[in-house]
């Protein structure tokens, strides 16, 4: 290829939100005719003189569809078939910075809103300019050219070329700015069936965890049984006896037992005697944590976060007032590939293969572990077994490099289901004391709600920080991060969402956050402060509605005046459940309605009681998420989401005692299963408005609704999750 | 030494009797398209066929294996044809991740091949052991049915489909 190198472009530094970068083959560089040309508008397209069209995704494809929409965004403007187009992974990059965060991150459902222009643009300017080369060619107007099919037309005299044929020419172009189309999509919009499907259905697709790198060794690592404990000793020489086993080796996280295959590796592993040091949470236990919370939620000594009017007034003078308290446990995300990694150091040269939601966030803690050059620190990004918020801690990344350098071989770390269920960064533990008074006329006139849960910005926040600073000098970004982190953890904001910005039109209402750090290593989980948030606000509104002898869709309606979006999901919602009209004997609804990163969700769950056992019968979800670039996607992930959900609300926790996680796989960690799983009905809102996120806001109503649908059928209040109704007898 | 017939090909191992057919296939024979994730046979992603029948290979030691046709997610299509499965799965776009899919199809196909038109018991079933974590199970279910139609439309005999034609004598 006659490109430019990457260097080359890293030093032009054009992002792709801030210009666009051109790239231009000079023809005396083509050696032989065989060689393909390459037209490069910007860093996200490219098309060969040999028809090949590639397209770069600034984000990971996680399952949530992301190469699948963004190739739409971009074929629209084009004139191209998706299907015809080969999607790259993108390298480490800041060309690839996803502009919502300012790093390069696959997180908080932003991808279609952070790409929804600039793919577009992408593809306008490349179709513009292979307009302009075909018409000079053809020596006709460009205003009689079409891009079409992945081919430029010239109707009037019946001529055609495919892209390919002009890209050479295209290349010489200036990059014009461009209009987009506004209406009339002919592929935005449209069920454009998954691009990746056929390699997910033979095999072929290549996980993190199935990257073959030559030579590469398997490493297990042991790790202390309670999070944050360290080596104080260890003895490797029966492990280091058994057959295949290479070394072992310590590291930051425990020790590794390096092997030639994953099974050689976990024989051996189980060899390996370590005396740890436990560290300062060899004592934790959730239930203890629990009582802390409680204690702390009834002394009402929290940071304000939220205010508008007084709530404490008008809580003192109420005719009624309510209050109940929520809880949630902590949760680990569970995705099916477990954590693993690749890397290869040599030299001064990093490789790593990885499953990861940040290519940046993971350079830049390799960078600084190592003190290697940006541009010797590769990262191939693979296929990802689920992401969920898990692969944005790079933990089992750093320990692979670690690894790889002891060693001075490629090592591709794996992790079993054990290792992955206490040894991840946890959704934080949270409980929710809730206060609200009814006015005589059984308005909700007040609503002071406090949060106690820890900051995840405490936990994590000093990597993004200097991921986003990653081109300063090293003093300058500890400076940064010793300013920046604690300021954000105060008032974190990840760990309050959804209770502050409550959307009911409340005329007094407080928000206070008590942050409380029992020390846990806690991360960001599918969609993250309203996972436990929502179900504190849904319950809580229908326990008012419930008071004030309202019916809980009509309560929420009346009180979301102002909040036409969400109003709006919630009629559809009930309309299409049928809410109000006669239930088959035995079954009862709830109904629950958020806004999260932008988007509105509505449902109406379906559930009828047996015992202690709840039964999810049917979930009747209702969306808003402003123009829907793919419905079949957006569908898909709302009902990936309510079994998610689901899961959560009704088997998850992950507890502690002496400083152990006490679940281990998924015998006592269920996932729901098929013959679990309600039937799900989805139902889009569709307008213009700008698109916004659909991977997580689906999330969040499910456990209230179900609690709620519990609540009609017995007139228990389920205010713990998962919910349980006590052990089965 | 171990021998196997994986795929139709018989092919020879220099690994312990009790390493499990998974480590074997991705780790000895490279083939990744089976996958890990529990080790415990409680997640369905390592699902095979021994004999036809739908198996979990983590906790299945190699030297139980010798001599039984074990067919992967690599094997599956046959000369180049895909199975209606893998047609369903595509025409439906079933998979999000796609980790669990392997299993999933392996385990779908062993039914179809057992019971050309199930009803959604026998989904429900046979498919509980075969976990998602994006959430696919709907689309998992409409897939399966989609499969039989393919199937029946086009006549295409499920149990042959997955090698294990009546008429032919596995060698």
């Amino acid at each position: 290829m006659t490109t430019l190198t990457r260097r080359a472009l890293l030093k032009a530094g054009l992002a792709i939100g801030g210009g666009l970068l051109v790239e231009v083959s000079l023809p005396q560089a083509q050696a032989a005719a065989a060689e393909p040309v390459t037209f490069q508008p910007n860093g996200l397209l490219r098309i060969t003189s040999n028809d090949v069209v590639t397209f770069v995704l600034i984000s990971v494809e996680m399952g949530q569809g992301v190469s699948t929409s963004n190739a739409q965004l971009i074929a629209e403007e084009l004139g191209i078939d998706p299907a015809k187009m080969v999607v790259e992974f993108s390298p480490a990059d800041r060309r690839y910075d996803n502009p919502i965060h300012g790093l390069q991150v696959t997180g908080g459902s932003t991808t279609t809103a952070a790409s929804w222009e600039p793919y577009r643009v992408a593809g306008a300017t490349a179709r513009e300019m292979l307009l302009e080369a075909a018409a000079r060619s053809w020596g006709v107007p460009k205003s009689e050219c079409v891009a079409e099919d992945g081919a430029i037309l010239h109707k009037p005299t019946n001529r055609s070329g495919r892209f390919g044929q002009f890209a050479e020419a295209a290349a010489r172009l200036p990059v014009p700015d461009v209009t987009l189309r506004t209406r009339d999509f002919r592929v935005v919009g449209k069920p454009v069936p998954r691009l990746d499907s056929a390699a997910k259905v033979d095999g072929s697709a290549v996980f993190g965890i199935d990257v073959k790198v030559p030579e590469a060794r398997s490493a297990v690592v042991v790790r202390c049984p309670v999070p944050r404990g360290q080596v104080k000793s260890f003895d490797a020489a029966a492990a280091k006896a058994m057959s295949g086993v290479e070394d072992v080796v310590r590291i930051s996280s425990g020790v590794a037992v390096v092997a030639k295959t994953y099974w050689h590796a976990r024989q051996a592993a189980a060899q390996v005697k370590v005396e740890w040091d436990e560290g300062p949470l060899a004592g934790f236990s959730t239930a203890a944590l629990l009582e802390t919370h409680r204690k702390l939620a009834r002394e009402g000594q929290g940071k304000r976060v939220q205010s508008k009017g007084d709530a404490e007034a008008a809580l003192s003078k109420a005719a009624r007032v309510l209050e109940a308290e929520y809880t949630a446990p902590f949760l680990a995300h569970a995705p099916l590939e477990p954590q693993n990694a690749t890397a290869h150091i040599t030299g001064s040269k990093c490789t790593l293969w990885v499953p990861t939601q940040s290519p940046g966030l993971l350079h830049e803690q390799v960078k600084r572990l190592l003190g290697f050059d940006s541009e010797d620190i590769t990262i191939h990004q693979t296929w990802i077994g689920g992401g969920f918020g898990r692969r944005l801690a790079q933990d089992y990344a750093i320990e692979a490099v670690e690894v790889s350098r002891a060693v001075g071989k490629p090592v591709k770390v794996v992790w079993s289901r054990e290792d992955d269920m206490r040894h991840s960064p946890y959704r934080p533990a949270a409980t929710h004391r809730v206060q609200g008074a009814l006015d005589a006329q059984g308005r909700l006139v007040a609503w002071k709600h406090t949060v106690v849960t820890q900051s995840i910005i405490n936990d994590v926040g000093e990597h993004w920080v200097r991921t986003r600073l990653s081109g300063a000098p090293g003093f300058m970004k500890s400076m940064a991060v010793g300013l920046a982190v604690p300021m954000l953890s105060a008032e974190d904001d990840t760990s309050v969402e959804g209770a502050k910005g409550l959307a009911y039109g409340v005329p007094n209402l407080a928000v206070d956050f008590v942050r409380h750090e029992p020390g846990i290593p806690v991360g960001f989980y599918r969609s993250v402060g309203h996972s436990h948030s929502a179900f504190a606000t849904e319950s809580f509104v229908d326990e008012a509605a419930h008071a004030a002898g309202q019916d809980p869709v009509a309560f929420r309606r009346e009180l979301l005046k102002f909040e036409h979006r969400l109003r709006w999901v919630l009629e559809l919602a009930a309309e299409k459940a049928g809410w109000g009209t006669p239930l088959s004997p035995g079954r009862f609804r709830g109904v629950a309605v958020h806004r999260s990163f932008k988007s509105h969700v509505a449902v109406v769950a379906e559930v009828s009681v047996e015992g202690t056992e709840i039964r999810v019968h049917r979930l009747v979800m209702a969306a808003d998420c402003g123009r829907v670039v793919n419905p079949n996607i957006v569908e898909a992930q709302l009902e990936g989401s309510a079994v998610f959900g689901l899961s959560a609300a009704l088997k998850h926790q992950i507890s502690f005692e002496n400083g152990r996680v006490q679940q281990r796989n998924f015998h006592d960690y269920e996932l729901l299963r098929m013959h679990e799983t309600p039937k799900i009905e989805v139902h889009l809102r569709h307008n213009e408005a700008p698109p916004t996120g659909i991977g997580e806001p689906g999330l969040p109503v499910i456990a209230p609704a179900v609690a709620n649908a519990v609540f009609a059928a017995t007139g228990k209040r389920l205010r713990d999750l998962p919910l349980s109704l006590g052990a089965a007898s | 030494m171990v021998k196997l017939v994986i795929n139709g090909v018989e092919r020879e191992f220099d690994v312990p009797e009790d390493m499990p057919l998974l480590w074997v296939l991705r780790e000895v024979a490279g083939m990744t398209g089976t996958k890990f994730g529990c080790g415990a046979a409680l997640c369905g992603v390592c699902t095979v066929h021994v004999n036809g029948i739908a198996t979990r290979s983590c906790v299945m030691p190699v030297g139980t294996l010798a001599g039984q046709r074990i067919t992967t997610i690599e094997g599956l299509a046959q000369g180049g044809t895909r199975h209606p499965c893998q047609r369903a799965w595509t025409e439906l776009s079933v998979p999000q991740c796609g980790y669990c899919q392997s299993g999933q199809i392996m385990s779908a196909s062993a039914l179809l091949a057992a019971q050309p038109e199930p009803t959604d018991e026998n989904i429900d079933a046979v498919m509980a052991g075969n976990l998602c974590r994006c959430g696919t199970y709907p689309r998992i279910r409409a897939a399966i049915h989609r499969a039989s139609e393919l199937a029946k439309q086009e006549q295409v005999d499920l149990k042959a489909a997955i090698g294990m034609a009546e008429t032919k004598e596995g060698h």
